[in-house]
């Protein structure tokens, strides 16, 4: 790549990286969905969400639950965002 | 080399050219690897699944030549025989097309099995053209199968396609019904474009791999030699040499279980300031 290229090169967000991480994420899912999936993941998601909006201020969306089910271990990854100025519910009262 | 000479028993192995997803060049690939397999000599057929969408004629460049089909022969109102096209370029290498006017219930199970075991007794390679979806037609184009191909292209719906089609070949085979060894499926990547890949823009051959967890038989780039070649019929193996071509020969070597080592061709376009400062850079 030339001198002149590297100048010329869009600054746009590498995508490519965005593309397989949903699709990890989705096949995880997915996968479990072919086989005998505990169909629980989506009231946990919401239980969840409940109980810690009980305290923090959390999107719909803010809650991502994955199941990994392999040969050896099984594995139940929660990742939940929290919004970046979160001040505690009624913490203070 | 013509193996069709001799009387020893023919290969008969059954490979099936599946996606789920349309348009990542399932019939582009199964034209190019059957007439790369009749090139190396081994007696090659290949069958168009996809009933009423009938496109491997054109890609063959065999369209004025069919009579009979696929359909005619499993319902018993042609030989197989007849429908059969000898292609005008590789005496190793028949077309068996499909119909342009039926639908896909007309293929039967019984039907299927019938024909690919008739041809079994002739052909070293028995390649099978599946339709895009996850219906009927693809899946009794890979009941029988051997062996899997899944093109996949670096892009998420292929990539999620794909990967639901390789639960169906570990489930919804004849070889996953029975105690046999599983269907032995791997991926070919196509539309490979490395530049794009260096830009981050695309997924790379590792990302896919790792995603979909199968081996790797190809690695397709993106090239202007496929459109070029499906505008006159040709299989892109037998086109003039190209970036495309040659990746091609290189997967079909896999495929006969040659060891080739994995290269990425590209076709790179040359930039504005490639192209002005070309001869300095």
């Amino acid at each position: 790549m030339s001198l002149f290229g590297f100048a010329f090169k869009p600054r746009r967000a590498r995508t490519a990286q965005t593309a397989r991480d949903r699709l990890q994420l989705l096949l995880a899912h997915e996968r479990l969905g072919s086989s005998s999936a505990p169909d629980f993941l989506p009231q946990l998601q919401n239980d969840l969400l409940e109980v810690i909006r009980k305290y923090v201020a959390v999107d719909d969306d803010g809650v991502e639950i994955v199941m990994q089910r392999e040969d050896a271990m099984s594995s139940l990854e929660i990742n939940i965002e929290l919004p970046s100025e979160s001040a505690p519910k009624g913490a203070a009262g | 080399m013509t193996t069709g000479l001799k009387e020893e028993q023919p290969l008969g192995r059954i490979v099936v050219i599946t996606s789920g997803k349309g348009g990542v060049g399932k019939t582009t690939s199964a034209a190019a690897i059957s007439a790369g397999l009749a090139q190396l000599g081994h007696k090659t057929v290949v069958i168009d699944f996809d009933v009423g969408l009938r496109n491997l004629d054109m890609i063959m460049g065999c369209e004025r030549r069919v009579v009979f089909d696929f359909i005619n022969v499993i319902q018993g109102d042609a030989r197989l025989k007849q429908a059969l096209i000898k292609d005008k370029r590789l005496d190793t290498l028949y077309i068996l097309p499909t119909s342009q006017t039926r639908d896909k219930d007309a293929l039967t199970k019984e039907g299927v099995e019938a024909v690919l075991n008739e041809l079994k007794e002739e052909f070293d390679y028995i390649i099978c053209d599946s339709p895009a979806g996850i219906e009927r037609g693809a899946q009794l184009a890979m009941y029988f199968a051997d062996e899997a191909v899944v093109v996949t292209n670096p892009e998420v719906s292929s990539v999620r396609d794909s990967d639901r089609v390789l639960g169906l070949l570990a489930s919804k085979t004849k070889r996953a019904e029975s105690s046999d060894e599983p269907v032995r499926a791997t991926v070919l990547l196509t539309r490979h474009d490395q530049a794009r890949i260096d830009q981050g823009e695309m997924m790379n051959v590792d990302d896919v791999l790792e995603i979909l967890a199968v081996p790797l038989l190809g690695i397709i780039p993106e090239s202007t030699a496929v459109l070029r070649a499906s505008n006159v019929g040709t299989p892109v193996t037998l086109e003039e040499p190209s970036n495309a071509g040659r990746a091609y020969h290189d997967a079909v070597a896999r495929l006969t279980g040659a060891e080739v080592e994995m290269r990425i061709g590209s076709e790179r376009r040359p930039g504005l300031f490639q192209r002005l400062f070309g001869r300095t850079a």
